[in-house]
């Protein structure tokens, strides 16, 4: 069931990080992301030390910098909303530069750029050393219903079949000479929709015929399901640990 | 539209986290019963379909284009349970192998994007559906009304999420206005589209669309010498068991919404963060606006007795919840009533 198809958001690599058992891995980063969001926004030095933290696993999984810049343009609606706070937020107001701004709404903005910046580049590192079925395979093994994470399993199976059939008929279509530039091109879109549901859908039910054929019974059988042994576990913590002692003294300093 | 990391107080993302985990888990008993062990294979092909009808582009005017959201679409293609499951497993492969969406904010953003696009998006449906006269064309007006109308409330239910547990200092009011407004027009092009995606499905294979299963006639046979036998139609028979399963899908939204809404304000407000923080040191300008506009929770927050303040603010959060239960349950009733005339009108339907 493996995906195949390593998409640029995996690098391969064989540094202690990519080593680690994908459930240690996703366990952390969720980890990581509540203690970051549990941090107040004032404790500036907080976040300095979890950008730090997160520096040191880049390092040591041999993520180039420029990598996890070019995956966190992601976030940039929300840069834009972000910015937009100072101008629109309640409360006191303060002159920067000639411009009126909230103090409050300087202070969510600063609260959202940074603790998204975090919680993206923690999915970033965890995807770029996870091979994305095996990243499947932990949210399993950290008891997240097997149903769900079969149908992402199989989501992720045919994820580029589907892609490619959509690709494929927008070359069928612009290949007769249809471009899309306004609203009226809707109705074609819209039937190439269609025509891919119902092809998408036809192939879920051959995929399970060829599933049954093949003597399925149900539940898929469990692949590798070996006891982590406690060191990856304390090594894939550390990190999460690190970050709730800062929260932990942020909270009680602020 | 995902919702980063930060966005809401680690309170509010857990506590939504454990409303989307409740959603999810009775939607995956109802997608077993609406699909046995077809679920894993059908589901995930329908969530690979969400995700790459996400990717296509669509032009609006010069240079400006939008994309579908889906919920609403998939509701009326295979059914609210299957539709909340794909999209939520789009949501999660988006945010574990994208970074699109915050980890912690995943919970939102089920609840979100997937739980309230689907279930207002089919309510809306059933309901207009049930109006008009049974037809191909009710169901894509019913299409596109539940598609229209599951945007903004998305955007709402964010705005009501945002009341509880944001950590920007705006006016509710204003964030409601501007952010329901933006959202009718983005649902009036939703709508647009999921109609006619929905049509030419129905034209081509209508018994794939799961909110047309009303349309089907029964088989019927006929022989030489004139006798006709109507063959039992096998789709119906989920029919009965539909009402059955409405109710523990209410009581757990209904459980839920009201977890959500009083623990977690209480506890939002008890436990004041930054933000708070900041607003009591400076003299809490915005909270005393926000007294003259109503009983927010955040001109609660500026109330000095914390017991006072924390029951209010459930209450609040409570009788919020008890109003919307109102107001959605009226809608799922008129959904309901829907299912029971249909089997009501089943022998009508075999005389004629």
């Amino acid at each position: 069931m493996a995906a195949g198809h390593h998409h640029r958001l995996y690098l391969p690599g064989d540094t202690p990080v990519h080593r680690l058992p994908p459930e240690c891995k996703l366990a952390a980063a969720v980890a990581f992301a509540i203690a970051v969001v549990a941090t107040p926004r004032t404790a500036l030095w907080a976040f300095a030390v979890y950008a730090a933290l997160l520096a040191a696993v880049a390092a040591i999984a041999r993520v180039p910098p420029g990598f996890l810049l070019r995956r966190m343009a992601i976030e940039l609606p929300f840069v834009a909303f972000a910015l937009a706070l100072p101008f629109i937020g309640l409360g006191e107001r303060v002159a920067v530069a000639g411009l009126s701004l909230s103090v409050e709404g300087l202070w969510a903005a600063w609260n959202i750029l940074a603790k998204a910046t975090l919680g993206v580049t923690a999915s970033i590192l965890l995807a770029a050393t996870t091979e994305p079925h095996r990243i499947l395979h932990g949210a399993r093994r950290l008891r997240v219903p097997s149903l769900l994470v079969q149908i992402a399993m199989f989501m992720l199976r045919y994820l580029d079949v589907i892609l490619d059939e959509m690709r494929r008929m927008r070359v069928a279509r612009e290949s007769r000479g249809f471009t899309a530039r306004d609203l009226r091109a809707a109705p074609v879109l819209a039937r190439s929709v269609g025509a891919l549901f119902i092809r998408s859908y036809e192939r879920g039910e051959r995929v399970h015929l060829a599933m049954l054929s093949r003597g399925f019974t149900g539940t898929l059988p469990a692949l590798d399901d070996r006891p982590v042994p406690p060191a990856a576990w304390a090594a894939a913590l550390s990190l999460p640990a690190a970050a709730a002692v800062v929260a932990a003294l942020a909270r009680t300093l602020a | 539209m995902h919702v980063p990391d930060g966005f809401f107080t680690a309170s509010v993302s857990i506590a939504a986290g454990v409303a989307a985990a409740g959603g999810v888990a009775v939607c995956l008993r109802g997608a077993r019963r609406e699909l046995d062990d077809r679920t894993a294979p059908m589901a995930g092909l329908v969530a690979a379909f969400v995700f790459a009808a996400q990717m296509l582009n669509f032009p609006v005017a010069a240079g400006t284009s939008g994309h579908l959201l889906g919920g609403a679409l998939a509701a009326v293609l295979v059914g609210p349970y299957t539709a909340v499951l794909a999209v939520t497993v789009v949501l999660l492969i988006q945010a574990l192998l994208f970074a699109d969406g915050g980890l912690t904010a995943l919970g939102v953003n089920i609840v979100l994007m997937a739980i309230v696009t689907a279930v207002v998006g089919w309510a809306v449906f059933r309901l207009v559906v049930r109006v008009l006269p049974r037809g191909r064309p009710a169901i894509v007006a019913g299409s596109f009304a539940g598609a229209l109308v599951s945007v903004p409330a998305s955007a709402l239910v964010f705005t009501l999420l945002f009341w509880i547990g944001g950590t920007a200092p705006i006016e509710v009011g204003t964030v409601a206005a501007a952010m329901g407004g933006v959202h009718v027009l983005i649902g009036i092009g939703e709508g647009l589209i999921t109609a006619l995606t929905v049509s030419s499905v129905l034209a081509v294979r209508p018994d794939l669309v799961y909110g047309a299963r009303s349309l089907a006639t029964p088989l019927v046979l006929r022989t030489p010498d004139g006798a006709t036998t109507t063959a039992e139609p096998s789709a119906p028979q989920a029919a009965p068991a539909r009402p059955r399963r409405l109710a523990p899908f209410g009581l757990a939204a209904l459980a839920v919404s009201l977890l959500l809404a009083g623990v977690v304000s209480f506890y939002a407000s008890g436990d004041p963060d930054g933000l708070e923080r900041v607003a009591e040191d400076h003299g809490l300008n915005a909270a005393e606006q926000e007294h003259n506009l109503g009983d927010s929770p955040l001109a609660d927050y500026g109330v000095a007795g914390v017991e006072n303040e924390r029951l209010s603010v459930g209450l609040a959060g409570i009788i919020g919840v008890g109003v919307t239960v109102a107001v959605g349950g009226a809608v799922f009733y008129a959904a309901r009533r829907r299912t029971t005339d249909e089997s009501a009108d089943a022998p009508d339907r075999a005389h004629a």
